[in-house]
């Protein structure tokens, strides 16, 4: 049974993790794809309806990935965590079910407008399709969240005798207080996902001296929205993230930031290596005192250590979570660095010209997706030992009669699927970029692609 | 309210095979109707606006069935891993198969992209036919109401430890095809014109053939089997109109594929999909999961989520739903006519 939720956990991390590099890029790109589409209605430029129209063929083929990669994640609650789904279905299938009835209905609708019926509708029922499709996938983060919410921070709910528990207030399941921060964060994530692969692709297409019209476009529109983005993450929503760990899950919270026994001052740890076996970290770099700061705005303040907790409430990974939390915040904060010296460039006009700026925008593209990633490996692993915090303990969760071979066989099955989607998804976006947003604008929609 | 909830889903479940049934069932049957990739694309752009909408109903129906009756879908859904699983694998080739066509203009890379279609297409009409046909049977749920079956143990219904495939659950799987594929294809006559239509049209008669010999055989072996499925029936005997109306459906349709009046063949292979999942959720009522060892059937009672969040579900569920119901009539409103390739996209 231990090896079946092991595989389980290994199942369900590697196909949410695969399938989320999608939605936030998705995300991302469908609030740009508004912005386009608004700046061409407002301005009236062409360009700009080009631009949308390019973009709109990377969304669509991302969103099909994201789709496709996104139904396991609904069926494994019941497959692989049955237990769990008996245990707390009345509350968090609640959430998943409203994603379908309220974003998965509006987003497919519209979707399809957006992609076949922008000659046939004209410019404002097109517009409108994009806002849409913007709202749609913004709302199924939102119900997503809310689920995930639920799991890290428990509301609304009473336990039946028997076991398990059921929903009784739905609107503080649907309001967690959690979810608020996680959910402006997590937005924020994507923006930075879909504006630094708009921008890269500029800064690509200007150092390559191709499209260069729409490679100075991309990288104004995506800069814009890459500094805002990053510097939101940090400050409020990072910032009010940390603070909520810090407040529901203080033991996840120093596990994350490597602190074994409890300091007053506490030191901030930027760099070094957890030794949990000894309890320490190795050739550790430490601000002194910041920690205490950053979570109580007192520099005395007293942080408590993993040790001021019994062992068996730890988090079960801490290397894993204190690497996925570092590396999250290191590259966030490199993210703030580079967008605000382009950004100050391009208002001083001198960013086209920078080409080694154009260099380290094009280089950035993939880190939003690492630092994505390792926020939301925080966040999981950070909500171990416990499937559902406090109440459920992981092991607890999994399908009682399915055996660790079926599973195994169903993990090696998605590798391999998703190693052909993700050659696939990889050609198909190199001919798009190779393409360039002024291919495919021939009055007749044969050389249409979608 | 757990009945309720139980005819929601039903229905939840019959738009999809409805909706989706269509464009897998126009995937079953392209390779045979649509010759030159010209006809492909066309079958393609006939189903390109819609399917994913489609699709989004068997997630809805999975979302609202996990909400309803939460024990059923971790017993159903654990129960069923394997096939279930390999349906997931399906339903992305097939949606892949449909979107990543157009990107290349290859025969090599359009072939393999056609072939991926007709087998996920078909598979998974297959497979839905199976998983009804094991809920009909019934299966091994324990006392814990968990259970785990195998693909297949012997072939037979009647083994105490029955796998997902014995002869009757491929029986149902084959009447699944087949329904789809009549279903399908009136679908395709009704988008296209000239020689493809024509073609369809007699997919649709061929299709039609093989139907009524299926259910002819299947409603048999579903009686001898299971003949507690006819008591539902005799307990209340306005059911009849679910049978009645299925069979008014094919008959329908047969008359109509001959009379070429595509529409109606349309719809009336509608209404026999109707009918039969109206049959089946009216005979199986009140169990949603029927044991081999009938104390052990999982029931709308011991299944359901709690009172209260029922209640609220409904609240937002109809919101939804009007929603839903809203999109789909415009989008099939602003996409209807002939399709041709002079539009964008495919």
């Amino acid at each position: 049974m231990e090896d079946a939720t092991l595989i389980s956990r290994w199942q369900f991390a590697f196909t949410i993790v695969y399938h989320y590099l999608f939605p936030q890029l998705t995300m991302g790109l469908a609030l740009l794809l508004v912005v386009l589409k608004t700046l061409y209605l407002r301005k009236g430029d062409e360009a700009y309806n080009v631009a949308a129209r390019f973009w709109g063929k990377i969304f669509a083929i991302t969103f099909v990935m994201g789709v496709v990669t996104g139904i396991p994640m609904e069926f494994q609650f019941g497959t692989n965590w049955a237990a769990f789904s008996a245990f707390a279905g009345d509350i968090i299938a609640q959430t998943l079910a409203m994603e379908g009835a309220f974003a998965f209905f509006l987003e497919s609708a519209f979707l399809g407008i957006f992609l076949f019926g922008e000659r046939r509708f004209g410019q404002r029922v097109h517009w409108f399709s994009a806002l849409m499709v913007f709202l749609g996938t913004w709302a199924s983060g939102y119900f997503i969240l809310a689920t995930n919410a639920w799991m890290q921070n428990p509301v609304g709910y009473e336990e039946v005798a028997g076991g398990g528990v059921r929903i009784s207030d739905y609107w503080a399941v649907l309001l967690n207080p959690y979810v608020f921060v996680q959910f402006a964060h997590n937005q924020g994530g994507a923006v930075v996902t879909g504006s630094f692969v708009m921008a890269g692709l500029g800064a690509y297409y200007l150092l390559a001296r191709r499209h260069e019209r729409y490679g100075r476009m991309f990288v104004r529109v995506g800069l814009t929205a890459a500094v805002i983005g990053s510097v939101w993450m940090l400050f409020p929503t990072g910032h009010l993230a940390s603070e909520q760990v810090a407040e529901k899950k203080p033991v996840a919270l120093a596990a994350m930031e490597g602190l074994f026994e409890t300091e007053q001052p506490a030191g901030l740890v930027i760099i070094g290596q957890p030794d949990v076996e000894n309890q320490r970290i190795d050739n550790p770099i430490v601000v002194p005192r910041a920690l205490s700061f950053l979570l109580y705005q007192n520099w005395g303040a007293e942080v408590k250590g993993l040790e001021a907790y019994p062992e068996r409430n730890w988090p079960d990974n801490i290397p894993l979570l204190y690497y996925s939390y570092h590396v999250m915040v290191g590259l966030g904060t490199i993210f703030i660095a580079i967008t605000v010296v382009a950004a100050f460039l391009l208002w001083r006009r001198k960013l086209f010209e920078s080409r080694w700026m154009l260099w380290i925008l094009m280089l950035a593209t993939p880190f939003p997706f690492i630092a994505n990633t390792a926020g939301w490996l925080t966040a999981e692993l950070g909500r171990q030992p416990w499937l559902v915090y406090g109440l459920l303990r992981t092991e607890e969760g999994v399908s009682p009669l399915v055996s660790s071979g079926n599973v195994l066989f169903t993990l090696i099955g998605f590798a391999g699927m998703y190693l052909v989607m993700g050659l696939l998804y990889f050609v198909l976006m190199v001919r798009e970029v190779a393409h360039g947003p002024e291919a495919g604008q021939a009055p007749s929609g044969e050389s249409l692609t979608t | 309210m757990e009945t309720l909830w139980f005819v929601l889903v039903a229905f939840m479940l019959t738009m999809y095979v409805l909706l989706d049934g269509f464009d897998l069932g126009a995937g079953a049957i392209h390779p045979f109707v649509a010759k030159s990739d010209r006809e492909r694309r066309l079958v393609l752009r006939s189903i390109g606006p819609v399917w994913d909408g489609n699709e989004v109903w068997i997630i809805a129906a999975g979302g609202t069935l996990f909400f309803s009756f939460p024990l059923l879908y971790a017993s159903s859904f654990s129960g069923f891993y394997l096939p279930l699983i390999i349906v997931l694998w399906l339903l992305m080739i097939r949606g892949l198969s449909v979107e990543l066509r157009s990107h290349i203009q290859s025969p090599v890379w359009a072939s393999f992209w056609d072939g991926m279609f007709f087998i996920g297409s078909s598979l998974l009409a297959f497979f839905y036919g199976v998983a009804l046909g094991n809920v009909v049977r019934g299966v091994p749920v324990g006392e814990e109401g968990y259970f785990f079956q195998p693909l297949w143990t012997n072939f037979s219904p009647t083994n105490p430890n029955p796998g997902i495939l014995d002869w009757y659950t491929v029986l149902t799987g084959l009447l699944a095809l087949a329904c789809l594929v009549v279903h399908g294809a009136s679908w395709v006559a009704v988008k296209t014109e000239d020689e493809l239509n024509a073609r369809a049209r007699r997919a649709v008669r061929v299709g039609w053939v093989g139907l009524v010999a299926l259910t002819a055989i299947s409603t048999a072996a579903t009686f001898a089997l299971r003949p507690g499925m006819l008591s539902g029936f005799s307990g209340r005997p306005w059911g009849v109109v679910f049978p009645a109306l299925a069979v008014a459906g094919l008959a329908l349709a047969g008359y109509f594929g001959l009379r070429r009046r595509d529409t109606a063949t349309f719809l009336s292979s509608g209404a026999y999909i109707v009918g039969m999942m109206a049959s089946t959720a009216f005979a199986v009522y009140p169990n949603v999961l029927p044991a081999v060892e009938p104390e052990n059937s999982l029931t709308i009672y011991n299944a359901s989520g709690s009172t209260y969040g029922l209640t609220v579900g409904l609240i937002w569920w109809t919101i939804g739903m009007v929603l839903a119901a809203i999109y789909f009539v415009l989008i099939y409103r602003l996409f209807r006519g002939k399709v041709s390739l002079e539009d964008d996209g495919y």
